[in-house]
């Protein structure tokens, strides 16, 4: 369902500031979003100021340095700091990507940081990716034959392999899918450019034998064709790829075999 | 099966509030408010077609669509034309997979918005000038 403006309960509103380090010669300012369970309040987007001489180079650095010396209640998730786990997607100044791999110096202050867009709030920045998750594993992302199975590895040519370059680097941290307007609305049909990339990953691989069951589960005027290459996917994705390509190759199949 | 003991109403992130414009999002929003206003333009057309059945109702809708803001929706009406046009196009090659890499595709939207706006002033000037 389209609805443009957000619901009562998820209305924003002001909250603290919290002092500024004392004795911090630099420091830049930190608006971020809080949502906490238990109080029964609205979200709100708290102050803070990082004191830059105490402190390592990315959004994220900042967002534990503040867990640690200013709020510990702050929540989210993070894991490995260098961009190969996707555990700390969010909003900031205004696009999705990693905390862990964009430095604050490349943002305008003050940095603005809210959970990724239209999604359920567990807490602060905290994002429900349960749907998220059912759908991926809905495209069955495992390589699936018929033929008896090769006594070593199956075999792939130089060529074939080259196909995945693009598509086997995406590490579902679902800044695309929450980037992307349909999905706002569709969430509930539509699969969204991450899980959609996902299929085309399988779809191209040459030794995968269910290509057109594949297709037959995506050809839906939702699940895949949704996509109104709106590419706010492709201009967010911190890992550089291109789902809304993707998703226009799966297309390009889908009219192959009716031909 | 263990049942959750209580059930918070989680609020919903900000999208549209937060999110930063893109030219490729808002040319699809155009794209769309475009199309949406063809509507309008097509039922003017019809009326106007048939309006030319009876030189005296011909004669009213050509007063009205002469005076200034007549003029102002038939401009407003080329455009809407022109841009949803461009815009079928810039969808047609995206369709192929082609025009999709970064650089690419902010060349298309600027393309489809710079492209409208010149052949619409470009039409209109013509239509001036041959109206003498």
């Amino acid at each position: 369902m389209v609805q443009f403006t957000l619901p009562k309960n998820s209305k924003i509103t002001k909250g603290k500031t919290w002092p500024a380090p004392a004795g911090a010669k630099r420091t830049t300012e930190f608006r971020i979003y809080r949502w906490n369970p238990e109080d029964g309040q609205n979200p709100r987007i708290d102050t803070y100021f990082v004191d830059r001489d105490d402190c390592g180079p990315m959004v994220l650095d900042a967002i534990i340095w503040i867990k640690n010396k200013v709020d510990s209640t702050l929540t989210f998730r993070r894991s490995c700091r260098e961009g190969v786990c996707g555990s700390c997607a969010m909003n900031i100044d205004g696009l999705n990507t990693l905390a862990c791999t964009l430095a604050m110096d490349d943002v305008a202050a003050p940095i603005k940081v809210y959970p990724l867009p239209h999604a359920d709030v567990v807490k602060d920045l905290v994002p429900d990716l349960t749907l998220f998750y059912e759908q991926y594993a809905s495209i069955e992302p495992w390589l699936q034959t018929d033929s008896p199975p090769p006594e070593r590895e199956w075999r792939q040519s130089h060529e074939d392999r080259a196909k995945l370059d693009g598509l086997y680097e995406c590490i579902l941290c679902a800044c695309c899918t929450t980037s992307c307007p349909s999905y706002w609305w569709n969430a509930d049909r539509y699969l969204g450019p991450a899980v959609l990339l996902q299929a085309y990953r399988w779809i191209v691989d040459s030794r995968d034998e269910g290509t057109g069951d594949r297709l037959d589960n995506l050809e839906d005027p939702f699940r895949l064709y949704r996509c109104h290459t709106i590419m706010n996917c492709s201009k967010t994705c911190p890992k550089g790829l291109n789902p809304a390509k993707a998703i226009a190759e799966i297309k390009k199949k889908m009219v192959e075999r009716q031909v | 099966m263990i049942e959750p003991k209580s059930h918070v109403e989680r609020p919903l992130s900000p999208h549209l509030q937060i999110y930063r414009l893109t030219i490729t999002m808002v040319m699809s929003i155009v794209h769309r408010a475009t199309g949406a206003a063809l509507y309008a333009g097509t039922i003017l057309f019809v009326w106007w077609l048939f309006a030319a059945g009876n030189p005296r109702r011909f004669e009213t809708i050509n007063a009205f669509l002469g005076s200034w803001f007549g003029r102002l929706i038939l401009f407003g009406y080329t455009w809407a034309l022109l841009h949803h046009l461009l815009g079928g196009v810039r969808h047609l090659i995206w369709d192929t997979g082609r025009g999709m890499e970064p650089g690419e595709r902010e060349f298309l939207a600027w393309a489809t918005l710079i492209g409208s706006g010149t052949l619409t002033v470009l039409v209109w000037l013509l239509a001036l000038m041959l109206r003498g």
